[in-house]
């Protein structure tokens, strides 16, 4: 009489995220030391059709104010803007996770935290990527870049054992290579780029937009 | 409601335990484990929770209560969300825990010091109008803002007319609040976050420095009052000029911040102040309407119909 419970659709692991056709939903990018130049690079590259929704958490002092997200804006057509809590996820946009707090994807929306730094890191790349994780399963995508710690590595294991996409920027082309080690060491079977192919990759990763228009 | 937060030392264990082990992972679900069955679990614990104990946990944030729930199975030594759930409903000192785990919320003393430049330039002078000042600060925690604005009242001058209700949901932050002693060991953080928000005198006026806490003069609260209120069971008090909630209303979800906002608005005389965290907004709330903002970065809003 075993086996009679019929088995519920898992977001798993599972062969899906192979496919081509998994619609990715959320795009995490971490980075700590070195990260401003790299972010610079990577977001002057994405091609003009990118649209996979997609957040930043970088590593700063508390007090730091807007600042990176107006540097950032210079260097890209998507709109970009500090995260507020409960703000709708929308595509086309370069989300920022602000200073001094926690950064989480829900369903939908982000939602910010104030609970104490972890790693010493308050945003904290492992807590956004994990809520990503939980949120978005197979559909979510963890970027992490140079960094000097090790923050992002827990993180982007979550979404690669949740059957999501794991990118790693290649530490011989690193600021600070810790943090990309880091992250290798804790998922192997990442994909791993020079810095500067990792934004033409993304632009190669189909977005529930394109799902929507070949449908319709 | 059985429970009721009573140890006074646990609050300072759920403090101090609250940043994660800096080496290892973080606490959460072991590889494989399906995030639907998660979500069935918490869903489960926050309604036995509920049930049994009458606090209601369910509209609050799920990323973060997920969080904070995954580190009390791994403080309790236990495996998943599911027996943690057996646990608090069956032994009341789990549950004690549990709900300071839930209910502790970080703060610091003038967090977002340009908060509290634009409070003196923008809210002060409103408040000088009035012969009486009225003050909610929803959700106080551990008192440090409590202490914050006492202090930036009396060097306005107007801490004589002000009354400051400080309220909490939880009893032994409350109880923390009261006594006005804070760690040493931020005391520099906390007076760089003072000089910056345009304290004009000199910090250490304010403090004693006894072992490792710095004990704030208790003149301070002299116009406070500490209450226990549940921001999401328990109805309003009274009429404010200013209500002050910051970084509470980020843990709740959509539903339940519209409903807290709704007991805002009818707690605030016309033209009253509404002062958010400087990343909340009431632009994905459905009181946006009813207020206008005072300032261009700061999340300020009077009340104007």
């Amino acid at each position: 009489m075993s086996g009679w419970i019929p088995r519920k659709r898992s977001t798993g692991r599972s062969g899906e995220s192979e496919s081509p056709d998994v619609a990715y939903r959320i795009v995490v990018v971490g980075t700590s030391w070195g990260g401003l130049a790299a972010l610079r690079m990577l977001v002057e590259a994405l091609p003009p059709e990118y649209d996979i929704p997609t957040v930043i958490v970088q590593h700063r002092h508390r007090d730091a104010d807007a600042m990176l997200a107006r540097f950032l804006q210079d260097f890209t057509q998507l709109r970009v803007c500090e995260v507020e809590d409960k703000q709708p996820i929308e595509a086309r946009r370069l989300f920022i996770a602000p200073a001094n707090y926690h950064m989480l994807v829900e369903q939908g929306h982000f939602s910010l935290s104030t609970e104490a730094p972890v790693r010493f890191s308050r945003p904290s790349i492992d807590v956004a990527m994990t809520s990503a994780a939980v949120a978005y399963g197979h559909r979510a995508v963890g970027v992490v870049l140079t960094g000097a710690n090790a923050d992002g590595a827990d993180g982007l294991r979550r979404i690669a054992s949740g059957g999501g996409m794991a990118v790693i920027q290649d530490p011989a082309t690193a600021e600070v290579k810790t943090m990309p080690v880091a992250a290798l060491k804790a998922v192997p079977t990442a994909r791993v780029f020079p810095l500067e192919r990792i934004a033409p990759f993304l632009g190669t990763l189909p977005s529930s937009r394109e799902r929507t228009h070949r449908t319709a | 409601m059985a429970v009721s937060i009573k140890n006074g030392d646990a609050i300072a264990d759920a403090i101090e335990t609250a940043d994660d082990a800096p080496r290892g992972s973080m606490p959460g679900p072991p590889t494989g484990y399906s995030s639907e069955l998660e979500r069935v679990e918490i869903e489960l614990l926050l309604e036995g929770v509920f049930r049994q104990y009458g606090f209601d946990f369910r509209s609050y944030a799920y990323a973060s209560i997920r969080r904070r729930l995954w580190k009390r199975v791994e403080a309790e030594q236990l495996t998943n969300i599911s027996e943690l759930q057996a646990r608090v409903l069956h032994d009341q000192d789990a549950m004690e825990r549990l709900l300071l785990d839930l209910s502790v919320n970080v703060t610091a003393m003038y967090r977002d010091p340009q908060f509290y430049v634009m409070y003196r330039s923008t809210v002060i002078p409103l408040l000088r109008t009035y012969p009486f000042i009225r003050i909610w600060h929803a959700g106080c925690s551990t008192g440090e803002e409590v202490y914050s604005m006492a202090i930036l009242l009396e060097e306005a001058g107007l801490y004589d007319r002000a009354r400051i209700y400080a309220t909490d949901i939880n009893e032994v932050v409350l109880q923390q609040a009261r006594r006005g002693i804070f760690p040493l060991d931020r005391m520099q953080e906390y007076t760089e976050n003072y000089i910056k928000a345009g304290g004009t005198r000199s910090f250490s006026e304010y403090y004693t420095a006894k072992y490792d806490g710095a004990l704030f003069d208790q003149r301070l609260v002299r116009n406070v009052v500490f209450a226990q209120h549940n921001l999401v069971t328990d109805r309003g008090f009274s009429e404010f000029n200013v209500i002050f909630c910051r970084n509470v209303l980020i843990y709740f979800d959509k539903e339940l911040q519209n409903r807290v906002h709704s007991l805002f608005y009818d707690s605030l005389v016309r033209l009253g102040v509404l002062c958010l965290g400087s990343k909340e907004s009431l632009k994905f709330s459905r009181y946006e309407s009813c207020y206008e903002r005072l300032d261009t970065t700061e999340k300020v809003y009077r009340k104007v119909r």
